[in-house]
């Protein structure tokens, strides 16, 4: 095990740890170790890969070719809150790309890059089924905005600012 | 206790969730509980109405009376003025576009009259949460009819009468599935739901498992009595939480029940489901990529055959639905397949659950039985295109679909003729195109999804679709030639035929069907490098008529970059070499000055 781990990481892996105990009878859990494994740390560093695959006993490359694979899983840090902007097509007919373009102006950052405060970063999202709402603007897991307008991006902002 | 008096049912499906529900819902009962009402009134919440451009929606029985549009004040005047007074509040009741107001448009509209519910029968009228109100409108009783009168035989038998083919895209005939994987001859057999719903624009599998999560369940079980299966896996994105916590809800209360786990009903039937979360991968609807994924592997198509029902998840044979055909199987068993088929034509029986979405009035989820024509869905149930504009096209299918054009709106939707005129059901996603809409856009909308979410397994649909997208950019940046359109068609047609799997196989069909109807504006786009639908950012500007133009100063002040100048009260200008076209200035100016051209 890697001895280097950062100190208050220690408490999220004993808890990744019992997680992994718990399912690793069951065969190809390892998507589900991913999905735990980045709700504790917020991404997938390389020493969590790293810790991943060794208690699974899996070769880390496998490990790194699943995370890649998938949308979902990140091996970057995000903002602490994370504004995702739907980019289906009811959303996209209906001006989500210029919802986005006036986030990445307000925040000053790219796609999936956190703001300098790492308060915030901003993520393309596949169809969030939510298309009569289009376009459809999710901070977090379950604050949805819906019919926004590029000029109620700032707003949207500010409220998660004061927090 | 005292008896309850009003029913009030709040849609919780996920466009009233994002239009507020959960504020209305909280200040519902805090007001409720103030007047003291929170005794006789009870508050429940159901899965999607369907009418989730009305959203947040709450119906108030007995009497039924439909409140729209609501928010945390106006819910408070409505217990006020409803419950305390026996007013009905007739500003938040339905309005419709001539002004006629409604008390029960869900008994009027065609939007909810023309619709035959029968995947989506409990949505909006059972607690997803209860299994008892599941059970009250005859839930596991076709359960309990397969485990104690029929035989597996007998139910597959019932399943091709009834000529259920797959909701998912593909449109196999269910029954057939569902034999082949019962005659695959193995100890260990797996049942897997997909609901791995990632076409852009459909949103029916979401609304099923949030609004009824039950009857998936039950499904799955007769489907495993059937085959022979003991285990179950359904397959969810994790873009869904909410479904994913219902199912999972769900499948507590059935195991409590004995509808699930060991001895299913007392007898020597077991079966049990597990979750596994998708983790936003579009190629994972594809069955055998799917299968992949729950091996926890990364999620590539397997070649085909053997197929699933042969060698499946972990190569045992595996049957595989989706959710909404899964949601068809209890109203089948119980009412037969006979009855079932007398819905629908021909080849496409049964209903179909359509998301209505885009440039339509009534946004929402429909259920619909096939044949109905494309007009009957658009204008009368959705009511039309709004803002008098023209509707041009329909795109249905997802990236694996094509468009079709506005002159073919009298065809009815079913399996066969959508595939002549060059698309597919596909899952039942609907975006209606209006005049503003560019077709060359559109398709390079769709080809940049493929182009991301091809796994890279393949050459055709890794590199094809690469080169595909690069050549509409060209297009759609005024730097187009005719040889790029040959090159276009000729290219889509060589990835259709030798891609793996059906990711590749249908992606260039956004492509090829926009040509096919709307060759004139790829042509535009490529002679006279003009957008005719002034879309295309490179092909447009935007212009101030000085004519027009009073010099309020309002376009100058919503400009992002600073592109337009002028003085007070005098015409203003757009530069055009900073403008970004971005459009705000079109949506603030009150004098009609500003348009787009093109050239």
């Amino acid at each position: 095990m890697p001895s280097s781990k950062c100190e208050g990481h220690e408490k999220l892996y004993a808890e990744l740890d019992s997680y992994i105990n718990s399912v690793k009878d069951q065969p190809g859990v390892l998507i589900n170790v991913l999905h735990r494994a980045q709700e504790l740390f917020g991404y997938l560093s390389e020493e969590t890969q790293q810790h991943v695959a060794e208690k699974l006993n899996l070769p880390l490359s496998q490990v790194y070719g699943v995370v890649t694979f998938y949308n979902f899983f990140s091996t970057k840090p995000k903002g602490k809150h994370q504004i995702k902007v739907c980019l289906g097509t009811a959303c996209y007919v209906k001006g989500a790309d210029r919802v986005l373009d006036r986030l990445k102006e307000e925040l000053g950052v790219d796609l999936d890059e956190p703001t300098k405060d790492g308060d915030f970063s901003i993520h393309a999202v596949r169809c969030l089924g939510a298309c009569s709402m289009a376009p459809v603007v999710l901070v977090g897991e379950r604050d949805f905005y819906g019919k926004v307008t590029p000029d109620e991006v700032s707003k949207i902002i500010e409220k998660y600012k004061e927090e | 206790m005292p008896a309850v008096e009003n029913t009030i049912v709040i849609c919780a499906g996920g466009a009233c969730i994002s239009a507020g529900e959960i504020s209305v819902k909280e200040s519902l009962e805090s007001t409720l509980k103030e007047y003291a009402l929170d005794e006789v009134v009870q508050v429940v919440e159901t899965g999607c109405m369907g009418a989730c451009d009305l959203g947040p929606i709450m119906v108030i029985y007995p009497e039924g009376i439909f409140y729209q549009k609501l928010n945390s004040e106006n819910v408070k005047k409505i217990v006020e003025e409803h419950l305390l007074k026996g007013r009905v509040v007739k500003e938040f009741l339905y309005t419709g576009p001539a002004g006629e107001v409604k008390e029960k448009p869900q008994e009027e509209l065609p939007f909810f009259k023309k619709q035959v519910k029968i995947a989506t029968r409990n949505l909006g009228v059972v607690d997803p949460l209860s299994i008892e109100e599941y059970i009250a409108r005859d839930g596991y009783f076709a359960l309990t009819k397969v485990i104690k009168e029929l035989s597996p035989d007998k139910v597959i038998e019932e399943l091709k009468k009834s000529g259920l083919r797959g909701r998912g895209g593909a449109g196999f005939p269910t029954g057939l599935k569902w034999e082949f994987a019962k005659k695959a001859e193995s100890n260990v057999k797996y049942v897997i739901c997909n609901a791995d719903e990632g076409d852009p624009g459909a949103f029916m599998d979401r609304a099923i498992l949030e609004g009824d999560p039950h009857t998936v369940v039950e499904a799955m079980t007769i489907a495993a009595y059937t085959i022979g299966a003991t285990k179950g896996f359904i397959y969810v994105r994790a873009e869904y939480p909410l479904a994913i916590e219902r199912f999972s809800h769900a499948l507590e209360t059935a195991r409590e029940y004995g509808f699930l786990g060991n001895n299913i009903l007392g007898t020597d039937f077991s079966f049990d489901i597990e979750v596994r979360i998708g983790a936003g991968a579009f190629v994972c609807g594809e069955e055998t990529a799917l299968i992949n994924s729950i091996e926890g592997k990364r999620g590539i198509p397997r070649v085909k055959p053997p197929y699933p029902a042969q060698k499946g998840l972990w190569n045992k044979p595996t049957l595989i639905n989706n959710v909404e055909t899964y949601a068809n199987i209890p109203p089948i068993i119980l009412h037969g397949g006979d009855w079932f088929s007398q819905f629908g034509v021909e080849g496409s029986r049964g209903t179909k659950v359509f998301a209505l979405a885009g440039k339509v009035n009534n946004t929402g989820l429909v259920e619909v039985p096939m044949g109905i024509t494309l007009r009957e869905l658009i204008y009368e149930i959705g009511g039309g295109v709004p803002g008098g504009k023209k509707l041009k096209a329909v795109q249905t299918g997802g990236p694996s679909g094509g468009c079709i054009p506005e002159k073919h709106i009298d065809t009815p939707i079913t399996y066969d003729t959508l595939k002549e005129l060059g698309t597919i059901i596909g899952s039942g996603g609907m975006i209606v195109m209006d005049e503003d809409d560019c077709m060359v856009d559109v398709a390079k909308f769709f080809l940049e999804f493929t182009v991301e979410e091809s796994c890279g397994q393949c050459t055709p649909c890794r590199d094809g679709t690469k080169r595909m997208l690069e050549i509409l950019e060209r297009i759609t940046d005024g730097e187009g030639t005719e040889e790029d359109l040959e090159k276009l068609k000729e290219l889509g047609e060589h990835i259709m035929k030798t891609s793996l799997c059906g990711l590749g196989q249908t992606a260039p069909q956004p492509v090829l069907s926009t040509m096919r109807y709307f060759w004139d504006e790829y042509e535009a786009h490529v002679k006279e490098k003009r957008c005719p639908a002034k879309k295309c950012k490179e092909l447009t500007r935007i212009v101030i008529d000085k004519e027009k133009c009073v010099g309020c100063t309002a376009c100058a002040r919503v400009c992002p970059v600073d592109a337009i100048s002028g003085s007070v009260r005098n015409p203003h200008e757009i530069d055009s070499e900073i403008c970004t076209r971005c459009g705000s200035c079109l949506e603030v100016c009150r004098f009609g000055a500003i348009s787009k051209v093109s050239p």
